[in-house]
């Protein structure tokens, strides 16, 4: 089972523009980045020029330590040409981000599992960050 | 701006077919238009107001006007919030005729997913260009792994099973069986629910709704058109929208959009939810109706699957009655749209025109709500309640 779930899924490639380019430039480079905002400190996902929960323009990146749990999942199954399994993590950093569980076996996931995020290459050599169960 | 019972719904149709192979989607909503108009008993001269949302083949509302031949359109909305945009429309529709915008509003829905070869498991492509897609896309986000996340969150924090699940999917089957053109007419159990496929853990085949082509159309009126027509009137009376995303990271799987749109639709009408019997019931999905139902207090928060297990949403048998034609679970879901066809079934209810084995005997009240988009990344929502006043 585990074998088999470790069949490498090429990714498709996400789309990068002048917004979101520092944060696949860091991927690139093995590091999750994330937004703050300098005014209400606020962290926030997905990354924006402008601050989701204040308005405010002035939003810094920051390196995330690229570690959280795991707030829920599914495995895709069926219409899909490889199985995979999806989740939304929730990072120290107190935000949730869209993910893939990466190399993992799809019965042993749980609600509330620790991960910790790698990289890996998208179809167009992208890098892209997905999470392993921290076990 | 309440519209203080100032718009009936005067006109429904939906499409008998499931399967249109043959029609183009304009030709679809062309039929569809026909036939509401020919429901209420009105022709296309008479309408001054048009609303369709992204399922209309090009730009807004400007070429399906110009296909049907209607002129001097005083009112226009194409508001897409995916499958419930026609609950939206509605809204919309009413507010504009309460304010003499206009007194005769259309609004159309159709497509061809079931020709075409759309699948709930598939990356809907044209939100390509959305700010989030740029991060998601290399996840493959679908309607199906969303909402699948949805419903484990809620397993989780709530103890849903899903055999509670399954009761929704069973209840909608049961009402389909008598409805001759639903795609699926079998009357299934929780085992045959839970015996299906598992396709996105931990929802099932048999916890997806059908996908269909075809589509359907509503008139919405002035009080003072609609009492001049032949059919019962059903006067518009609250009516509340919204839209829930991520938060900006902070994500919260278990409520929809409805828990904000929904008190103020109960509010405008003046009404409780202890007070309505017939409820339509986006059902995209089984945990889609789940949250909703407690978005809209029909239960707490959390309790959503006690409140369905055991057959309580089965007409005559249960306490709430929803999804008499076999909802989208097991009728039809044109378009991947299925609001559409929860007003239509509302108001085949409060005028008495739903199937006998399952119609709501005197029924005063009835509330139609959706989801529209997907409920675990963005999405859409609308409630309105609509009377036999």
């Amino acid at each position: 089972m585990l074998e088999e779930n470790l069949v490498v899924h090429q990714l498709p490639s996400p789309i990068i523009n002048p917004e979101n380019q520092v944060f696949w430039q860091a991927a690139q480079k093995d590091r999750l980045v994330l937004k703050v905002c300098n005014s209400c400190k606020e962290v926030h996902y997905y990354p924006r020029a402008i601050c989701p929960h204040c308005g405010s323009n002035d939003t810094v990146w920051i390196n995330s330590e690229g570690v959280g749990e795991i707030y829920s999942f599914t495995v895709m199954r069926r219409g899909v040409e490889v199985p995979f399994a999806m989740a939304y993590v929730c990072l120290k950093e107190d935000i949730s981000l869209l993910t893939h569980l990466y190399g993992c076996d799809f019965d042993a996931i749980y609600i509330g599992q620790k991960v910790q995020v790698v990289f890996q290459e998208t179809q167009d050599g992208q890098k892209t960050h997905l999470f392993k169960l921290l076990v | 701006m309440s519209f203080s019972k100032n718009a009936c719904i005067a006109g429904i149709y939906e499409h008998p077919l499931r399967v249109a192979p043959n029609h183009t989607v304009a030709q679809l909503h062309a039929e569809v238009a026909y036939g509401a108009l020919q429901d209420a008993g009105l022709t296309l001269k008479d309408v001054d107001g048009y609303f369709c949302a992204g399922d209309a083949p090009g730009m807004g509302p400007v070429s399906m006007a110009d296909y049907l031949g209607l002129k001097n359109l005083s009112y226009l909305d194409s508001t897409d919030t995916g499958g419930s945009s026609y609950l939206t429309h509605v809204n919309h529709a009413a507010r504009a005729i309460s304010t003499g915008q206009c007194r005769i509003a259309l609004i159309t829905l159709a497509g061809r997913p079931k020709s075409e070869g759309s699948s709930g498991t598939q990356v809907r492509s044209q939100y390509a260009s959305a700010p989030d897609f740029a991060f998601e896309k290399p996840y493959s986000p679908a309607p199906l792994n969303t909402y699948a996340m949805c419903a484990m969150r809620h397993m989780y924090e709530f103890g849903t099973t899903s055999e509670q699940l399954a009761w929704i999917k069973v209840a909608a089957s049961h009402h389909a069986q008598h409805n001759p053109n639903a795609l699926l007419k079998d009357v299934l159990t929780v085992e045959d629910v839970l015996n299906s496929p598992m396709i996105a853990d931990p929802l099932h085949r048999a916890d997806c709704c059908v996908v269909t082509d075809s589509g359907g159309a509503l008139i919405v009126v002035h009080p003072d058109i609609a009492k001049t027509l032949k059919k019962p009137v059903i006067t518009m009376m609250g009516a509340g929208e919204s839209t829930k995303g991520q938060m900006g990271g902070k994500v919260d799987l278990t409520y929809s959009a409805l828990a904000w749109a929904a008190p103020r639709a109960f509010e405008e009408a003046k009404l409780t939810p202890d007070q309505i019997r017939y409820a339509s019931i986006y059902d995209s999905f089984t945990i889609t109706v789940l949250i909703q139902l407690e978005d809209l207090g029909f239960c707490k928060k959390g309790e959503g699957g006690r409140f369905v297990e055991d057959g309580q949403l089965i007409a005559g048998k249960g306490k709430l009655a929803f999804n008499t034609d076999g909802g989208g679970l097991c009728n039809n879901h044109p378009a991947n749209r299925g609001g559409m066809t929860k007003v239509i079934e509302a108001v085949r209810q409060l005028r008495g025109e739903a199937h006998p084995a399952v119609q709501v005997p005197n029924l005063e009240f009835a509330l139609a709500s959706g989801i529209g988009g997907a409920l675990g990344t963005r999405h859409g929502a609308a409630a309105l309640i609509m009377g036999r006043l």
